[in-house]
């Protein structure tokens, strides 16, 4: 399975990631390698094997629907790159 | 001092020979004399371990003591400390100062452990060497040419160069194990939910776990009775009672069943690390163990496994990183688009890209049933032959990594090369067993590992296989000489 650079773009544009033209080349090589090492996975026959999704085939605790947090927004926020008002800020959206 | 073991430390201060404060000095002063060669510590967190370290004395004094209390530990920089900056090795969180505690922090810090820093790192733990680091890579202990393994690269290298008695470390597909393997000390990844993952950063969910890291078994087993236990906060945190794994230190190996997987003996293996594993089970026998050879038929599937199911799941995990609550943002974003796009791309590295995108491409529209429901179908046959294993024997063993420390740089421009130096250590991850490394002799000078994996929960088993081990001999005693 080889990767043509059109094809990195377009994940790399789905992962939301910039990636430098010129590295371009360097990952469709590369991932192009992981592909083909993993197509080895084709070699077992799994029909009928049931996927595993977790390793103790445990099934997702519940909790009471109970206040267990209390609010710490300002804190939180501390480290935000661009906070006014207690919202987030980021370029405008809606025209 | 610094030669002493955790276990021998803890004695110290309980008998007064010296106070946490001084221990705490001691190991501060020793990673500002050599951490410039090793490049294993991310922060040093020196004001807040002697806070942390009077806090100790005065409970010892106040007769308030565990096992922990006073000792100083180097933590992993991928768990969260509240006021203190949690980078996980990435430019993206460079800036980051957690706003809350990981759970293992907490539970550190509750049985009064001293924290000195936080450790070097590869970048969000993807990497095999420590070479991914936003922060350089690290060097090891007994050849500072060589890698020290990664993730958990720099908590090994400190652990090994006695800059700290013991570390944290998290394992996804062998980050405690292959490091500790590397740098001659002992590490345990616990089995899949026995320690909490709250607050640690999630790379590859089914898969991450912590553990402890340190010189010996003993004192791998008194840490790991303070990480180990359940979690409100965690829901893949299992609700079982933690086992005194102390108390088992000193059992006998007489009729303990040891499978050797053959195709862990086969082709890829080194033969200076196969003789020395050899070498390693032979020990056990000659302390009562009966050797079974075993067959675990897929193992060559594991890394291909691995490498979709990982990427998958950190793809999915490393969305929360979009430059608007936290962490790196870029310049002058022109749109939302811009923004997402180059704060991930200025503040990920090229092997976390590489991750991410493998992970997108695998789980996108048309290739979801080809690449992820494989891989997960696959998982499960790879835990179903080590079920069939454990049928036959108490533990398994072998080595930890096919090959002992290779030089940085190696094989930084061939990702799947790398990959395959965590052959044997990643299966144990996709079937959620627990796994350890110890000490085992040395190939051209560098340390080798032996791998012991043990059934679910069976973490006590193991630490006392590997107690025994190193009560007959001394190869966790050795000290790389300029460190020593």
């Amino acid at each position: 399975m080889a990767l043509e650079p059109a094809e990195v773009e377009k994940i790399a544009h789905l992962a939301r990631l910039a990636i430098d033209p010129q590295d371009v080349p360097v990952y469709a090589r590369n991932l192009s390698d992981i592909l083909a090492f993993v197509e080895q996975l084709n070699e077992v026959d799994t029909s009928g094997v049931v996927p595993m999704a977790h390793p103790l085939d445990m099934t997702q605790r519940l909790r009471p629907d109970e206040v267990t947090e209390q609010n710490q927004r300002e804190h939180f926020q501390e480290h935000a790159p661009a906070v006014e008002a207690g919202l987030y800020l980021v370029p405008k959206v809606i025209e | 001092m610094h030669n002493k073991t955790l276990a021998e430390l803890a004695a110290g201060l309980r008998d007064k020979a010296f106070s946490s404060e001084q221990l705490t000095g001691h190991f501060l002063q020793r990673i500002q004399a050599h951490d410039s060669q090793l490049n294993s510590f991310i922060s040093v967190t020196e004001e807040l371990a002697l806070t942390q370290a009077r806090a100790a004395d005065a409970r010892l004094a106040a007769g308030d003591a565990g096992p922990l209390t006073g000792i100083p530990f180097a933590h992993k920089d991928i768990f969260c400390t509240d006021g203190v900056r949690t980078s996980c090795g990435s430019k993206m969180l460079d800036n980051f100062i957690a706003p809350y505690d990981a759970t293992v922090t907490r539970r550190l810090q509750a049985a009064g452990a001293v924290m000195l820093g936080k450790t070097n790192m590869d970048e969000f733990a993807m990497g095999s060497s420590n070479e991914t680091s936003f922060y350089g890579p690290v060097k090891n202990p007994w050849n500072t040419a060589a890698v020290p393994g990664g993730s958990s690269g720099g908590s090994a290298a400190a652990v090994a160069a006695r800059l700290t008695p013991a570390a944290t470390g998290t394992d996804t597909g062998g980050s405690i194990r292959q490091p500790a393997a590397l740098c001659g000390i002992t590490g345990i990844k616990p089995t899949y939910g026995r320690v909490s993952r709250y607050g640690m950063i999630a790379f590859a969910s089914s898969l991450d776990q912590a553990g402890p890291m340190t010189r010996t078994a003993e004192d791998a087993a008194l840490m790991l009775g303070v990480l180990a236990g359940f979690d409100p906060a965690d829901s893949t945190c299992v609700k079982r009672p933690v086992d005194d794994y102390a108390a088992h230190l000193q059992d006998s190996l007489d009729g303990l069943r040891v499978g050797m997987p053959k195709e862990y003996f086969g082709e890829g293996l080194d033969s200076g690390v196969a003789a020395v594993i050899e070498q390693a089970v032979k020990q056990l026998e000659s302390q009562g163990a009966t050797l079974v050879e075993i067959s675990l038929p897929n193992t060559r599937l594991a890394v291909p496994a691995y490498y979709v199911v990982a990427p998958a799941e950190c793809s999915s995990n490393l969305s929360r990183m979009d430059g608007v609550r936290f962490g790196h943002r870029c310049a002058e974003p022109k749109d939302l688009e811009d923004l997402y796009k180059r704060s991930r791309g200025e503040g990920f590295g090229a092997e976390v890209k590489r991750r991410i995108m493998v992970g997108t491409y695998a789980l996108s529209a048309g290739y979801y049933d080809a690449y992820y429901l494989k891989a997960q179908q696959v998982r499960r046959l790879i835990a179903d032959d080590f079920k069939q294993a454990f049928e036959q024997v108490d533990v398994i063993a072998g080595p930890t990594s096919p090959t002992v420390a290779f030089n940085i740089g190696a094989k930084v421009d061939d990702p799947v090369t790398m990959y395959l130096s965590d052959i044997y250590t990643i299966a144990v991850n996709l079937a959620g067993l627990p796994g350890m490394s110890l000490p085992a002799g040395f190939s051209d000078d560098l340390p080798v590992g032996m791998q012991l994996i043990g059934n679910y929960f069976d973490e006590a088993r193991l630490l006392n296989v590997a107690h025994q081990y190193q009560q007959a001999t001394d190869w966790h005693t050795r000290a790389p000489e300029q460190f020593g």
